[in-house]
């Protein structure tokens, strides 16, 4: 085919609008969420003494910083969804989890403690805590990379390790709701490992998924 | 070239607010731009400069694909490079080798005139005989005969609605070969 006949057919095609990515993300994201939601509660299930946690700013922590790491990461791939987008200047929207969590450790460290720290850190579920983040984030790092692939990211392994880090959020911010350890020095530790995880995965599979 | 870029905004703006003509006219334009950096690529990577016409194309229907990540409100030469750029480093590690490319490669560049060693390209044509045949007839009747959205629903008597639809998915599917292969 001629490049001349090629171009008069893309003119044909116009017309043809397609939705911005983050139209397409939010879709995929609503669609994979109840399947995350039936896992969770047919393994885990919220924890039993839920009301009593609330009042412990520490339990609502948890939730703070899972969804800072699932927003932020959302608006980070969804800006590095444009092609000639860098990441210089939208890279430190991540470190806001970061924060929160180094704040919280500080409280934590200020207050009295039952508990020694290595205890704290150590908790008493963290095996559960790295299989369950990274199990329930599976139907939405999916959902992600679908979304993400309406995109043009100039590097797909990165865009891959953010879609894994906001659908770690998500599935952490579900599983926090079941986690009985609530030491910011916990959520530091195993949180990260199982967000490190997923990030990974995502990574692996944008470099490949993400090409455009 | 600042002026130029200008220029290709503006018609890209006209484009995407339906203005097909515009859109022709934009793509005709950055056409001979493409094909420079393509050539350059090539030669500095010492392959044939003749193969540029493959990798233009597929720049080109990247481009189409992928146009609404383009922010109207943003300069449309940076984000033409950056898509060009991408492919351009794709197209030359398929052929073998590790490349940086310079977005100067591409800011910088004078049009070529299309010009007689330039082997013509048949990557999309040969991915084009493997589409559903729907879509293979609908894309052929628009690119190689050149017939109107209305005419090919005559021709194959199908709604106008439906040949846009082949139309477009002949297109996706083309580009989701192209970069599988």
């Amino acid at each position: 085919m001629e490049t001349d006949q090629l171009i008069r057919t893309l003119a044909a095609d116009n017309a043809h609008r397609a939705r911005p990515v983050g139209f397409v993300l939010a879709l995929a994201l609503l669609a994979a969420a109840p399947v995350s939601l039936v896992m969770f509660f047919a393994a885990l299930g919220v924890r039993p003494d839920v009301m009593t946690a609330m009042h412990n700013p520490f339990f609502d922590l948890k939730f703070l910083v899972t969804l800072a790491l699932a927003i932020s990461a959302i608006a980070v791939s969804l800006h590095l969804s444009r092609p000639e987008a860098v990441l210089r200047g939208w890279a430190w929207l991540l470190v806001i989890p970061i924060g929160l969590l180094a704040v919280g450790i500080a409280c934590e460290m200020m207050l009295p403690q039952r508990l020694p720290m290595m205890t704290r850190l150590v908790g008493s579920n963290s095996r559960v805590c790295m299989t369950a983040i990274p199990l329930l984030s599976l139907p939405l790092l999916a959902a992600a990379l679908i979304g993400l692939r309406h995109g043009a990211p100039n590097r797909p392994a990165l865009a891959g390790a953010l879609a894994g880090m906001l659908s770690a959020g998500l599935a952490a911010t579900l599983y926090a709701a079941q986690c009985t350890d609530d030491s910011p020095l916990f959520v530091a530790t195993w949180y990260t490992i199982a967000t490190a995880m997923v990030a990974a995965i995502g990574a692996l599979a944008g470099s490949r998924m993400l090409r455009f | 070239m600042p002026e130029r870029e200008d220029e290709w905004t503006g018609l890209m703006r006209l484009a995407v607010s339906g203005d097909d003509a515009a859109y022709h006219r934009l793509l005709k334009a950055v056409t001979p731009v493409l094909r420079a950096a393509a050539r350059r690529g090539l030669a500095r990577s010492g392959q044939p400069v003749d193969q540029s016409e493959d990798i233009v194309q597929d720049i080109l229907l990247a481009v189409h694909l992928k146009r609404h990540t383009w922010d109207a409100d943003a300069p449309f030469g940076p984000w033409l490079f950056a898509i060009a750029r991408n492919k351009l480093i794709d197209a030359l590690r398929r052929r073998g080798r590790r490349v940086f490319v310079n977005i100067d490669d591409f800011a910088e560049t004078i049009p070529s005139e299309p010009v007689a060693e330039t082997a013509p390209a048949n990557e999309v044509a040969a991915q084009l005989q493997s589409l559903p045949v729907r879509q293979r007839e609908v894309l052929q009747s628009i690119a190689v005969d050149s017939a109107s959205i209305k005419d090919t629903a005559t021709k194959f008597a199908m709604s106008e609605g439906a040949v846009r639809v082949a139309l477009h998915r002949g297109l996706a599917s083309l580009t989701a070969r192209l970069r599988e292969r």
